[in-house]
């Protein structure tokens, strides 16, 4: 692991901070999210700390509900990015070939068409459930992880140690999971981390746009659309989702530059 | 007057436990002086070399001691003018060319730039300075030469390229670390010589950066001999190879081991190439080669780079189908790709390769890459599997503890080891080495040849062992074969093959090795 600076435990501190908050959504928020308080975007009082949203639900208590969402479909896409895209890219880079030249311009086709308009096409047809959502966003996404996992397979790949498992008979399969991953996982987990941001943004413009998370549950992106109008009238509302996601995404790229400040890999240097 | 001196020069690495790199070392260079620094990897020597330029690794520093360069003390200038100096006073040449240059500028431009920024000359003078400079170092057509990038010329004319970029502003000390160590001995002989004209013609100072003593004693006229960090003896060439004061030096002297001794008799034929032929697509690298290798004997496969040694060794072990002929193992036809081979078949033929850093994962403990052949290739249980690590490790003259070890925390000649044991895991038939000992130091090599003849006597295996060195090829091999371009042009014992009467390449070859004698090189250049 690379040295700890300042930046980076600001960073951690903060993750962990939202983390906790995800998992502890129904012990830490103080109302149910679905519960009216009072009247639409009520001044910060003490039975609702942030004040109330447009229709008169604790902000607070949907801030923290929405943590739990947002976070947990973003780490839920995240991971069938990563699972798709290291799988299809380490194959089309250790393999090379045809298949690679199948696997990568198929890749490159849909790395084309603006991911946002795509999206967008795709779950006006498909139902707006969450599985779908998590689903759609981890496929798309993963057409930038894999492009990541190939590069990274080609390059660990010319190792003369990979050969050496070849010449043992050692399946492909076998190479990928004990030779190739542990070689590529600290550049790969620096990645999941700008990955999960770009994620998170993306699933909060499409609950923005209303074809993401479905009311009445609360996410980042759905909040800032719900309050939105308030702004015309003064009411601050809109901004606190906005700024979740700005705090969070400063967190998760500090500690991704950690990680990635360690991953400067120079093979067989001699001293 | 001495334009260099450094005296009770130390470096130690920062951090929690500080080492010392370098230890209390002095020593001076006169104008017009040559001092090699010789010591195997981690003697310090390009730590001194970076020092004098003022410059330290990341994570070292200097601690104390003085290096006073034409009056002036280096170690408490400021960058600012730390820069001044570098470059133009002071210019280095580094190991390996390729990755020195820039590669999307012409050499010619990077051979200037020192010139041009330090103002020593303006853009016309540097040009036919440098274009000057190519011409002395014997680089063709040096006109053309200016305006060629990296990627198109060979490394030998990179490496020669780098020494113009380091004279062009007209410095009065080079240090040249280790310039010669990552080209092959034809190659090394012309960059030899272009040093030495250079140095020669221009009368500069130089401190030479080598691990090979017999490459230092043609260029130097002072040798000074380093281990870990410290100064083992100073003296001029002579006197150091004639009358070594140390033990070390002694070794160093006689790092080369013992002749082997061919064995008689008829044997089994192990391994028996059939007229095979391959390419890299549109390049033929092999053609028509056919060899026999005894069982328990040695086979060494001698040529230049790119005479397709390495490839040879690639198709016997199944990496690279061939185009044409067969590979057959104790009468038994290999087939051409990996896919195809059985599972003994695999285990019969080894392969060690020429940098055990690469050849190991760096993320995987050393017993358990050991173990893993062994569980591909045996039925041993787990902890029979442990055991039988352990025994390996203590084959190659490793402690079992080192299995818990990653590769990072070996030393290079223990890697190598490492890389033997893995092999020797599978019980093979034939090991197929490819330049096994070229990257290790000359003493920790002499120790990895021996364990390999040790080996070859207790079990009775057969090497094929690829080389460009034929000191290596008269302490280990019995037979040899000769490959240029892809050709076998020469075979046969090794007593009777590599003497007179010689063709015109294989006498290249065997002429291009440094001999540790003065004056080898001049007589070398003048046959």
């Amino acid at each position: 692991m690379p040295a700890l600076k300042p930046s980076s435990i600001l960073g951690l501190l903060v993750l962990s901070l939202f983390i906790l908050i995800a998992i502890f959504a129904p012990w830490l928020a103080p109302h149910a999210p679905d519960q009216t308080l009072g009247m639409s975007w009520d001044l910060p009082g003490p039975n609702a700390i942030l004040g109330t949203d447009n229709l008169g639900r604790d902000l607070l208590s949907r801030l923290i509900w929405g943590t739990r969402v947002s976070l947990g479909v973003t780490a839920l896409a995240a991971l069938v990015a990563f699972a798709v895209g290291c799988t299809l890219g380490f194959i089309a880079g250790l393999r090379g070939g045809w298949l690679d030249q199948v696997i990568s311009r198929c890749n490159d086709i849909v790395m084309a068409i603006p991911t946002l308009i795509l999206a967008l096409i795709v779950l006006a047809v498909l139902p707006k459930t969450i599985p779908v959502l998590t689903l759609v966003l981890g496929l798309l996404e993963s057409t930038r992880v894999l492009r990541v996992a190939r590069s990274l397979a080609v390059d660990i790949g010319v190792m003369e140690f990979v050969d050496v498992a070849r010449l043992r008979g050692e399946s492909l399969g076998w190479i990928l999971w004990h030779v190739i991953l542990p070689n590529a996982l600290q550049t790969l987990i620096a990645e999941f981390g700008l990955r999960f941001i770009f994620i998170l943004l993306f699933l909060s413009a499409l609950s923005f746009l209303g074809l993401g998370i479905q009311p009445p549950t609360a996410d980042w992106g759905g909040l800032a659309r719900d309050n939105k109008d308030g702004i015309l009238f003064g009411v601050w509302a809109a901004l606190v989702p906005g700024g979740a996601i700005a705090v969070l995404a400063l967190a998760v790229n500090a500690v991704a530059d950690w990680l990635m400040s360690g991953t400067t890999r120079v093979w067989g240097r001699k001293g | 007057m001495s334009l260099l001196t450094v005296t009770k020069l130390s470096v130690v690495s920062a951090g929690k436990n500080p080492r010392t790199l370098v230890d209390n070392v002095s020593f001076t260079v006169k104008c017009g002086e040559v001092l090699g620094l010789i010591g195997e990897s981690g003697a310090g020597k390009s730590t001194i070399g970076l020092a004098i330029l003022g410059h330290c690794r990341q994570g070292m520093r200097i601690e104390t001691g003085s290096i006073l360069f034409n009056g002036q003390e280096l170690t408490t200038l400021s960058d600012r003018r730390l820069r001044q100096v570098r470059g133009r006073h002071i210019a280095y040449v580094a190991q390996s060319a390729g990755a020195a240059f820039n590669p999307a500028i012409t050499l010619g431009e990077q051979v200037i730039e020192a010139a041009l920024r330090h103002k020593v000359y303006d853009r016309q003078q540097a040009q036919a300075k440098a274009i000057e400079l190519f011409e002395l170092l014997g680089l063709p057509q040096p006109q053309q030469f200016y305006q060629r990038y990296p990627h198109q010329v060979s490394g030998g004319q990179l490496q020669r390229a780098m020494i113009a970029m380091a004279l062009c502003a007209g410095p009065e000390l080079l240090i040249f670390d280790e310039p010669t160590t990552a080209l092959d001995v034809t190659t090394q002989l012309g960059v030899l010589k272009a040093i030495s004209d250079v140095i020669r013609i221009s009368g500069v100072a130089a401190i030479y950066i080598s691990h090979d003593l017999a490459v230092v004693a043609q260029i130097s006229d002072q040798i000074m001999v380093l281990q870990q960090g410290k100064t083992v003896e100073q003296a001029p060439v002579e006197q150091l190879l004639t009358q070594p004061q140390q033990d070390y030096t002694r070794r160093l002297l006689h790092a080369q081991g013992e002749v082997k001794t061919p064995q008689a008799g008829e044997a089994l034929v192990a391994l028996f190439i059939d007229n095979i032929s391959a390419r890299y697509h549109a390049q033929a690298v092999l053609q028509n080669v056919s060899l026999t290798l005894p069982r328990g004997r040695t086979l060494a496969v001698i040529g230049e780079s790119g005479s397709g040694k390495s490839t040879l060794g690639k198709v016997i072990c199944g990496l690279l189908s061939p185009e044409a002929g067969e590979v057959s193992l104790e009468r038994q036809t290999l087939p051409a790709s990996l896919r195809q081979r059985s599972r003994t078949q695999l285990r019969d033929v080894q392969l060690i390769h020429q940098i055990p850093d690469t050849a190991l994962n760096p993320k995987e403990r050393v017993g358990s890459q050991i173990a893993r052949v062994l569980a591909c290739f045996s039925d041993l249980s787990r902890s029979q599997r442990d055991t039988r690590v352990s025994e390996l490790l203590a084959q190659v003259g490793l402690h079992a503890e080192l299995a818990e070890r990653f590769p990072s925390a070996l030393s290079g000649g223990q890697k190598q080891r490492v890389c033997i044991a893995r092999a020797l895991a599978a019980q093979p038939k034939l090991i197929v080495c490819d330049e096994p000992t070229s990257a290790l130091d000359p003493l920790v090599a002499r120790d990895v040849l021996a364990l390999l003849r040790k080996i070859q006597q207790d079990t009775g295996i057969s090497y094929l062992f690829i080389t460009h060195d034929l000191q290596v090829v008269r302490e280990i091999a019995d037979d040899v074969a000769v490959l240029k371009a892809g050709r076998i042009v020469r075979q046969g014992p090794v007593a009777s093959t590599l003497v007179e009467p010689l063709d015109d390449y294989t006498r290249e070859l065997l002429r291009s090795v440094p001999e540790m004698r003065v004056g080898w090189l001049e007589e070398t250049l003048t046959a």
